[in-house]
């Protein structure tokens, strides 16, 4: 374990540098780099930029430049925002509640669903059933999930007036049933296209269980099928299920920020796309490069808790 | 005995009947949306940009405009043929340079190996830890918006995955015989690349091509949805929906009709490309 948890680990600091000296590139790509918020719209002279670049030490080196940022960024000090002077991470911080609260119920939702129809489509395979899973999975990803959101927001809210068409919740009313009410449209249009992934992955992983010889000899010393499928197939098929958790968590990230678009929920994605009409760049670094982080910390987890669960990964 | 034969069989033909039924279904799309945008807007008596102020917001069927009029009163019909001209040229047009891209990196990758193809690999890798929409609307954001930065910027975004799977063939296929015999007679590594090893991997490639096409169209909707993309009078399926949202109550066919473009065609290459996979690269082949 200690060999594989080592190795991993190595991997994922070596992709974090990676991570970083792309977020580098891509501030200093925009047009006039960090210094753009002085250079555009204000009448200082020449000198005048040249003094402040000066003190913000943007005259030296590219590779000091990037030294000096990334290790700014270690001991978290990710630059100011524009807007109001406040700390990038804590406006970050003061979002993220809103985001993850709407990423783990659609989440939650979308593993129970993809996992039962997933099972369901392997175990009844080529019927009816799995057909129209596999033409209906297609289809809700080809859906643009903001288009969902406003067909949601056409049924439910405008036409049949069951649910909020937006906000987290009624100004001056916090209460339970309140908030609920408010995160199920954006949690169902969020979760569409990730059941639809949870149900292909857990149907080809049903399936690579099926046929293995462990479930053959099962067959043959007469357990009942349905035993089989439940206490042999499923419980394996459903382990390898923890790395999609890694892997779609940018497709997640980026749902999320769409849907919240939609449905006005303030979360990351609100502000990500509010920073970036306010030029706030400092904010829209630090959430990309929060967002990145989180997938490589995702990913890392997610093989871990597999490699403790099934020995064959950290042994083998 | 001939019973338990023909049902196995049967199966699989049968799925592959319907597989490729769907693929057929995609392409016959394709084929109707391209040819309907780019040959139907001389057959319709109004433009695009003509303002009829006298029918705005008139509702689908209820007169000479066959799927009603927006905010201005321009016909819907002739800015869904416009905008998607615009939306299936961005989606092949980024679809293109994100292959090229992605062909370049991972032959180069998987072709030298070593340090080098280890540091694009993870290059790659690093690339792909950032959320897609994220990447695309921040450059978008630092760019002027217009029709060739948005194609250039999908391109830019959508590479990763086509230089994975051409790194792992182009591994696997130099040292196979007819590569390595082509090494002994003296081919540069540039002839060897583009004459023996691409050619050989071009299944995995057309069918990650087709896909590529629906995400372009999906990522050009999004960012023009949200106002970073193809920008007004210039339309395209996604900044029609632009404005919907403020008109869902009133004249949902707004947002009904762009929205559905898009998912026929998405679906449309989604389907095509899975019934490549299916008809091109046996190993790939879904069960």
């Amino acid at each position: 374990m200690s060999g594989f948890l080592v190795r991993r680990l190595g991997q994922s600091l070596v992709l974090l540098v990676l991570v970083s000296m792309v977020g580098f590139a891509i501030l200093h790509l925009a047009p006039g780099g960090p210094m753009s918020q002085f250079a555009s719209g204000s009448d200082m002279t020449q000198e005048d930029l040249d003094r402040i670049a000066e003190q913000l030490g943007l005259n030296r080196p590219l590779p000091v430049q990037y030294a000096e940022w990334f290790w700014r960024m270690l001991q978290g000090d990710w630059g100011r925002s524009f807007r109001d002077g406040e700390a990038v991470l804590n406006v970050i911080g003061s979002h993220l509640g809103a985001t993850l609260q709407l990423m783990l119920t659609a989440t939650l939702l979308a593993i129970l669903l993809g996992v039962a129809i997933g099972t369901l489509s392997a175990i009844r395979r080529h019927s009816v059933f799995d057909t129209l899973a596999t033409v209906g999975a297609m289809i809700a990803l080809s859906i643009p999930t903001f288009w969902f959101g406003l067909v949601a927001i056409y049924l439910f809210s405008v036409w049949l007036g069951w649910l909020p068409s937006g906000n987290r919740s009624t100004p001056g009313d916090g209460s339970l049933p309140d908030l609920l009410r408010h995160l199920i449209l954006p949690a169902m249009v969020l979760a569409l296209v990730e059941t639809a992934i949870w149900s292909r992955f857990m149907r080809s992983s049903m399936l690579d269980v099926v046929n293995q010889d462990y479930i053959r000899t099962a067959r043959a010393k007469g357990v009942p099928e349905g035993r089989i499928l439940l206490r042999h197939a499923f419980r394996n098929a459903a382990l390898p299920m923890i790395t999609v958790l890694g892997l779609q968590l940018p497709t997640l990230l980026g749902g999320a920020l769409v849907t919240e678009t939609v449905f006005t929920w303030p979360g990351m994605g609100r502000l990500f796309l509010d920073s970036i009409s306010y030029r706030d760049y400092p904010v829209v670094m630090g959430i990309l490069m929060f967002s990145a982080t989180l997938v490589l910390l995702g990913s890392l987890l997610a093989d871990l808790l597999h490699a403790v669960a099934d020995p064959r990964i950290r042994l083998g | 005995m001939s019973l338990t034969i023909t049902r196995p069989l049967a199966a699989p033909a049968f799925r592959r009947f319907r597989r490729h039924r769907l693929a057929a279904f995609g392409a016959a799309t394709i084929l109707l949306l391209t040819l309907g945008c780019f040959l139907g807007p001389f057959l319709l008596p109004f433009d695009d940009t003509t303002i009829d102020i006298m029918n705005r917001f008139a509702p689908p069927l209820s007169g000479v405009h066959v799927l009603g009029t927006d905010e201005l009163g321009r016909d819907m019909l002739a800015r869904l043929m416009m905008g998607g001209r615009v939306s299936l040229m961005v989606g092949f047009t980024a679809m293109a340079i994100g292959m090229a891209v992605g062909i370049l990196v991972g032959a180069v990758a998987g072709f030298h190996g070593g340090w080098l193809g280890a540091a694009l690999m993870r290059f790659v890798d690093a690339v792909l830890c950032f959320p897609s929409i994220f990447l695309l609307l921040a450059l978008a954001a630092l760019v002027s918006p217009g029709l060739l930065s948005i194609i250039i910027l999908i391109g830019a975004t959508s590479w990763m995955d086509v230089a994975r799977i051409v790194e792992g063939q182009v591994k696997s296929l130099r040292e196979r015989d007819f590569a390595v015999a082509a090494e002994v007679l003296g081919a540069s590594d540039a002839r060897i690349i583009v004459h023996e090893l691409v050619p050989n991997a071009v299944a995995p490639i057309v069918v990650a091509a087709t896909l590529n096409v629906a995400r372009a169209i999906l990522l050009e909707s999004y960012v023009s949805f949200l106002g970073y993309g193809i920008q007004p009078p210039v339309p395209s399926w996604g900044n029609m929906l632009n404005n919907a949202q403020i008109y869902l109550t009133s004249a949902p066919w707004l947002a009904i009709l762009p929205g559905l473009a898009i998912t026929l065609a998405v679906t449309s290459f989604n389907f095509l490309g899975d019934g490549l996979r299916d008809a091109l690269d046996p190993r790939m082949r879904a069960r």
